[in-house]
């Protein structure tokens, strides 16, 4: 059936802030929908509250709004709008979600609006526990033995039926949240209450524990007519227990014989028949490694993490089939644009394995509990394609940026064998290093697949490399060594440190053509992987291209993690898209598979590959560009500048010196002592004792952090001696090639600038205030644009600065700059001379292109030449506020307290015509509940009593009753605000915790002078209130914002939606 | 290809010259071919037995064959039958619960000569781009020799494919409360064809490929199977006469692969060599009566040309969507249909029409 005439304008919900669970692939997915419906001549409204999206980009859709995505605001914009279409798979499980609230309320009904993509029916089968097991049951597929409960009794009934361990996964939440692995009742009725408490129904799934089992998945299509393919199998190397998004993940499934892979093949096709899916669906099944037994695990009716990697992994684009089906089109009439003369019915085919390894956050977050089960904590994830599994393996190492190239980890070298072991009993992040390591000491691979349930052949296939490894070392580096090590695929600087010895030749990499089909059919995809090979296929594209314009490669950021978000990723899809209108060939290179930046139609050409120097070195004799471009992929990018200018590659915009400059303290120093700008005193130091003494010659408290870094990864304020020890003790113990860098901490107003500069002049879009004082990172602090509370002179200041520092790096591109607005004086405290996370936003709310200018003006254009005069931009009629979203409930063990180290994975943003209803928007899209009655309960650090009492007396001027610990209710009490005294958890039975768990408390506003170690007090008590979903707010200004907004009495129905299309 | 079993140096010359250097896997020596390249990923045992393959040299574009190793369920027929075969790395460490065997040993007992470490890639694109061409793999210094052996690679032809891979004389699988008694001519039957016979309730005669009409009709079969099978259908004349005389008989007729360009061959109609074949797990095959496609298995190096049917006597019921070449045949003066397939997706046409005739 072609396009339905009855669909002319489709609403398309997006999945809102990054989370652990729902990431950037959606933003891949939304974006492939929002093209595929807009080629269609369809009308396409858009709403999502993440503002670092590609899809909420004026060229994405018509209309475009960035609010909260709850329910009554979607129904606000079907009002305004009147779509006659929602389109519901393609914004993850938060579009799922709110599609089927509208359905089932009638809300779409009675507003003559279509839900397409998937309807109420089939999302009730597959994700409601009980349907989905009646609908198994009906096609006998099986199931694993189960039951929905809704109380902990009744789990607990059920568990001794089918006996220990058995899973609780709780119904309707994001990436498994609250679920887990239960071996005893007592830790069941842990589990299943916390897990009936999160799930939105109250409902929880007990579930017979299968650890150990084969996890494989299929990503299946189907259209209306019925029309069924299998795009990919993916096995996880990790067996059931740990979640599918935890798991490294190898596609195709390689352990599977033909029959079991037929067997679990025809199943996922008569699970999507069944259910009626019109669309993409992900099918989990558990097979059982010593038989033909399986099970269904899940389905998921949407395009997912796995349809992204899917896509990746075979050149498949699902999103934009699955679009295309939705609004009527069926997989004969889609063209496979990979071939462009084959049709999107047909299964692709590969000839090369691929590898989904996840990045966690537990280098930021040190004291956070790395084990892994059913609850996802991956941030991110990169994939690498290779002609063996091996090669697939080190290619993902060296992409996901651990400092490694290989398998061996240092700090496993040196734990006893024992202690080894009992790592290996538990799944923990650093298990694959775990495992290295033991086959490196001789554990049999028997006894560890005992130990670990992974598949001999992964073991075997890992044994190969400790193997080849221990043979490089061994003897002269023959070629013949030389040649299987760089098939294996090894960096040449890898093989010479494990031999010893300087390489015998130089052998650099060919590229292959990823084209769905195996070579069956000559394919125009301009999509490569580097592989040790006879014949560089890319080299002949590009020959027979042979085109005359010229080559730029664009280096993306690799894979999401806190600090280096999908925002880098915007920018380096901008910088493309500005490229190819200027007329050059824009490359990208890049290894995330959950980006829009890694679709093959995105540039020009994609190298699917890691971000080091010999990588990037084989891609660069392949295209031989004109220039290339790394200030738009963070800091992944920045770090190849100083080799790629020493190959004499002609980086374009600011110049590998300046970015130098920037980031070298006394080059830095230099700088700002010649432009007379102020910056907080600081010394650079590389042991424990030179930084106690630092400390005390700067006067406590101190900010400490090691240089080159982003996110501020490993930052932390000292207020004492013991504080830099403890600090020092962690740096010292992972690879320290950096010096630590510690600074005065002065806690004035943070306020943060990006600039557009080419040279001579610079303009500034708008300059940025944060709600939160120096002290939280900026990435976690609210941040207002424009800024509210600056002095006109303090501006001017700021504006001259920015001057200073863009002339004298000679920025030639975008800059970020951070100040410290401290006694009327403004400091600097940081200066990156690249694109920065608040690009997007201020993009966006401006309605300057800054990655496009920024873009041209490498390329050689002035600001001047394209109409902007230097200075500050004029600001804007309306206000926009970013605020940052965690996924704490996601990682246990985390300290929640906002600090000079970044935590938050997402952002929202508000915009209004006023910061008050700006900021409200911004909370309520941020997910705050902002309930105007309780309890709120207080507890802070000594240094902030002063200022509490204020906001305290707001709270209870608003009718809110008080709760504080001792120290914080003595003084509140002393201050006229009647407060309720609650003792702390070592204090009596009845404490914190109990209240808590009461539920009278709503709000918790908790500081203290020392965080992180989880056993602290104040660390449980803030993390109580994150497993009770209590808003907790961990810096002085943020709970005075949020007062402020509860007593303007404004509810987010009060305030004006906003298509920013009209800014 | 295992690190630590560096095998010894083997080449692959094909017939336009160009040579790959690899390394020796299976057995040692020199065999002539067709070569030709299969883009399943799994069914590296079913491939490396399946009869269909007699007198060729299969790669295999998936990089990493004999993963989940080999064993004795698995297998096609009894034996191998292709000349040789490639891949671009073997498992030596396979993982399964049946696994019986490597890949390696497998080769060797059955004396297949076997070529890896080499582009795989580049050989597919050249077969793609140049067509199936003629091939050899040796294990001896092809360079010294090079105008003596491709000499032979030239003059190499697949000759009594049919005659070599069908059984010699017929047996019987039975099969529990049997519905139908369908009698399966072997052109190269695989046994996964009679499973699924037997799994959809019928007992399975199996019987040679030059089986006459009489002896057929003495068997009294509900239904007429034509199996799947190698090489060129037009080298098979003696057995298209015969089926000339078996489709008169009135007995319901199913047929695919082989079968199906055999049957229309008896039908007047014509067949030609594609210009690579289509052999993989991922043929588009669309029929036309549904509208739906169905993703199939295929392993054939020939097709029915579309216009060479009578449209008096036969339909085309199902093209290829990918090159929209004839993948299905129902006939209207026979009560017959075929398709284009190495593993039907669906009896349930057969069985219809064996139900409609039993009844």
């Amino acid at each position: 059936m072609p396009l339905r005439s009855d669909i002319k304008k489709v609403l398309v919900i997006g999945s809102g802030p990054i989370v652990i669970g729902q990431a950037a692939e959606f933003d891949y997915a939304g974006t492939q929908a929002c093209r595929a419906l807009k080629q269609e001549g369809l009308e396409v409204v858009l709403i999502n509250s993440n503002p670092a999206t590609i899809m909420t980009d004026k060229a994405m859709a018509d209309k475009i709004y960035i609010e909260p995505l709850t329910l009554d605001v979607v129904k606000r914009v079907i009002e305004i709008e009147k779509p006659d279409s929602v389109l519901s798979t393609l914004g993850g499980q938060t579009g799922l979600t709110l599609s089927m609230q509208l359905a089932e309320e009638g809300f779409l009904e009675s507003h003559n609006v279509k839900l397409l993509g998937a309807n109420p029916e089939t999302i009730h089968k597959a994700e409601d526990r009980q349907a989905f097991k009646d609908t198994m049951e009906k096609i006998g597929e099986p199931c694993i033995p189960s039951k929905v409960v809704e109380t902990i009794e009744d789990a607990v009934d059920f568990a001794q039926e089918i006996g220990y361990p058995v899973i609780v996964r709780p119904a309707f939440t994001l990436g498994g949240t609250g679920g887990g692995i239960a071996y005893n009742e007592e830790e069941l009725r842990d589990i299943s209450k916390n897990g009936l408490r999160l799930s939105p129904i109250t409902q929880v799934l007990i579930e017979k524990c299968i650890s150990g089992w084969k996890e494989i998945e299929f990503e299946v299509i189907r259209d209306s007519k019925g029309n069924v393919i299998t795009v990919c199998s993916m096995e996880n190397l990790d067996p059931v227990g740990v979640h599918t998004g935890d798991s490294i993940v190898i596609a195709p499934a390689v352990t599977l014989s033909s029959a079991e892979f037929n067997m679990l093949r025809t199943a996922a096709i008569n699970i999507v028949r069944e259910l009626k899916v019109e669309g993409g669906c992900n099918c989990q099944f558990a097979l059982h490694p010593e038989s033909f037994e399986y099970a269904v695990i899940e389905v998921n009716p949407r395009v997912s993490r796995s349809s992204a990697l899917a896509s990746k992994a075979t050149g498949y684009p699902i999103a934009k089939v699955a679009s295309k089906i939705a609004i009527g089109y069926t997989l004969d009439e889609i063209v496979n644009q990979v071939t462009g003369n084959t049709f999107a019915c047909f299964e692709p085919t590969i000839d090369y394995v691929v590898i989904k390894f996840p990045k966690w956050a537990f280098d930021k977050f040190v004291y956070a509990k790395r084990t892994l089960g059913t609850q996802m904590k991956a941030t991110g994830e990169v994939m690498s394609i290779g002609t063996s599994f091996e090669q697939a393996m080190l290619k993902a190492v060296r992409s996901i940026e651990l400092g490694l190239d290989t398998f061996n980890m240092k700090k496993l070298g040196e734990i006893s064998t024992e202690e080894l072991l009992k790592h290996l009993e538990t799944v923990e992040d650093e298990r694959i290093f775990q495992v290295y390591e033991a086959l490196k000491r001789g554990i049999s691979i028997d006894k560890l697949h005992e130990i670990t349930m992974i598949d001999k052949w992964f073991l075997s296939k890992l044994m190969n490399l400790v193997n080849l490894e221990r043979w490089l070392a061994d003897g002269e580096l023959t070629e013949e060594k030389y040649n299987t090590a760089k098939q294996y695929g090894y960096l040449d600087s890898t093989i010479e440190r494990l031999s010893g010895q300087k390489c015998p030749l130089r052998k650099r990499a060919v590229f292959k053509m990823v084209d769905t089909c195996a070579g069956e059919y000559k394919a125009e995809t301009p999509y490569f992987y580097s592989t040790f090979d006879e014949e560089n296929e890319a080299r002949q594209f590009i020959d027979r291209l042979d085109s005359d314009k010229k080559k730029v490669i664009v280096f993306g950021s690799g894979p999401i993690r806190i600090g280096q978000g999908i925002e880098f990723d915007y920018c380096s899809v901008h910088c493309v898209w500005t490229l190819k209108e200027e007329g050059y060939e824009a490359v990208i290179c890049n290894n995330n598979p959950e980006t829009v930046s890694t679709d093959f139609d995105t540039g020009d050409r994609l190298y699917f590959d890691p971000l080091t120097k010999e990588d990037v070195e084989a891609i660069i004799e392949t295209e031989q560009p004109y220039g290339v471009v790394v200030q738009f992929g963070g800091q992944t990018a920045i770090k190849l500048t100083r080799h790629l200018a020493d190959m004499g590659v002609n980086i374009l915009g600011t110049s590998a010196d300046s970015i130098d400059a920037a980031e070298d303290r006394e080059r830095f120093d230099e700088i700002l002592e010649k432009c007379g700008i102020p910056r907080p005193q600081g010394h650079t130091v590389m042991t424990t004792e030179e930084a106690v003494k630092a400390a005390e010659d700067l006067g406590y408290p101190v900010l400490l952090r090691p240089s080159y870094v982003l996110g501020g990864q490993n930052m932390i304020i000292a207020h004492s001696e013991a504080d830099v020890v403890e600090y020092m003790g962690i740096i010292t113990s992972t690879m320290i090639e950096n010096p630590v860098l510690i600074d005065k901490y002065m806690m004035g107003t943070e306020v943060e600038v990006d600039a557009i500069c080419d040279g001579k002049d610079f303009l500034i879009p708008g300059i940025m205030e944060h709600v939160e004082r120096a002290g939280v990172h900026s990435g976690d602090s609210i941040s207002i644009y424009p800024a509210q509370n600056l002095t006109p002179k303090i501006k001017e200041t700021i504006i001259e600065y920015t001057r200073r520092l863009a002339t004298e790096l000679n920025v030639v591109g975008l800059v970020n700059i951070q100040y410290v607005v401290y006694n009327n004086e403004v400091y600097v405290i940081e200066v990156n001379p690249r694109s920065s996370r608040t690009v997007p936003y201020i993009s966006k709310v401006t309605g300057i292109p800054m990655v496009d200018l920024a873009t041209k003006i490498m390329l050689g254009s002035t600001l001047k030449e394209l109409g902007y005069e230097s200075g500050l931009y004029p600001e804007g009629d309306y206000v926009a506020v970013k605020v940052p979203v965690f996924s704490f409930e996601k990682l246990q063990d985390v300290d929640t307290m906002l600090g000079p180290e970044m935590k938050s994975t997402g952002e929202c943003l508000g915009i209004a015509r006023n910061f008050e209803d700006a900021l409200l928007k911004g909370l309520v899209a941020a997910g705050y509940d902002l309930k105007k009655e309780g309890g709120v309960l207080i507890s802070v650090r000594d240094t902030d009593k002063q200022e509490i009492i204020p906001i305290a007396e707001q709270f209870a001027r608003m009718g809110f009753e008080i709760y504080g610990t001792s120290g914080t209710a003595s003084m509140l009490n002393n201050n006229n605000i009647e407060t309720k005294y609650v003792n702390k958890i070592s204090e009596g039975e009845q404490n914190v915790v109990t209240l808590l768990e009461s539920g009278k408390i709503h709000y918790v506003i908790s500081t203290s002078a020392k965080g992180r170690i989880p056993a602290r007090d104040s660390v449980k008590m803030r993390r109580k209130s994150i497993e009770r979903s209590i808003c907790s707010l961990t810096a002085i200004d943020t709970a005075q914002a949020l007062a402020n907004v509860l007593e303007s009495g404004r509810t987010i129905d009060d305030v004006e939606l906003v298509d920013i299309t009209k800014i | 290809m295992s690190l630590f079993n560096q095998g010894e140096k083997a080449y692959l010359m094909l017939a336009n010259g160009q040579i790959f250097e690899g390394k020796s896997f299976g057995a040692k020596g020199t065999v002539f071919g067709e070569v030709v390249f299969s883009t399943a990923v799994v069914g590296f045992q079913e491939t490396l037995t399946d009869p269909s393959n007699y007198g060729l040299i299969v790669t295999q574009t998936f990089p990493s064959v004999g993963n989940y190793g080999v064993n004795s369920e698995d297998n096609e027929s009894d034996s191998t039958h292709l000349s040789g075969y490639v891949a671009r790395e073997w498992c030596d460490a396979p993982s399964n619960f049946r696994m019986e065997g490597r890949i390696d040993d497998f080769l060797i007992k059955n004396n297949v000569v076997g070529i890896c470490n080499i582009d795989t890639r580049c050989l597919t694109r050249v077969i793609r781009e140049q067509g199936v061409m003629n091939g050899v793999i040796t294990t001896e210094d092809v360079y010294s020799k090079k105008e003596e052996l491709l000499e032979k690679v030239k003059a190499y032809e697949i000759k009594d494919a049919v005659k070599n891979v069908t059984c010699t004389e017929a047996h019987t699988y039975s099969c529990e409360n049997a519905k139908y008694k369908v009698v399966l001519m072997d052109f190269g039957v695989k046994k996964s064809t009679i499973r699924s016979l037997t799994d959809n309730g019928c007992e399975v005669t199996v019987v040679p490929a030059y089986t006459t009409a009489e002896t057929i009709k003495s068997m009294n079969p509900d239904g007429i199977m034509l199996s799947s099978g190698p090489g060129n259908p037009a080298d098979n004349m003696d057995i298209v006469e015969n089926l000339k005389e078996i489709q008169q008989l009135g007995i319901p007729m199913f047929g695919i692969c082989l079968g199906h360009q055999l049957l229309a061959l008896a039908n007047g109609a014509e067949t030609a060599k594609l210009k690579y074949g289509h052999r993989g797990a991922n043929q588009p095959v669309i029929d036309l009566e549904s509208g739906l496609t169905h993703v199939t298995s295929q392993n054939h190096g020939y097709e029915v040309l579309c216009d060479s049917i009578d449209p008096e006597t036969a339909a085309i019921s199902h093209v290829n969507a990918n090159d929209k070449t004839c993948a299905g045949i129902r006939y209207k003066n026979i009560n017959a249909s075929t398709v284009q397939v190495s593993a039907a997706f669906s009896y349930d046409e057969f069985l219809a029409m064996m139900n409609k005739e039993v009844k």
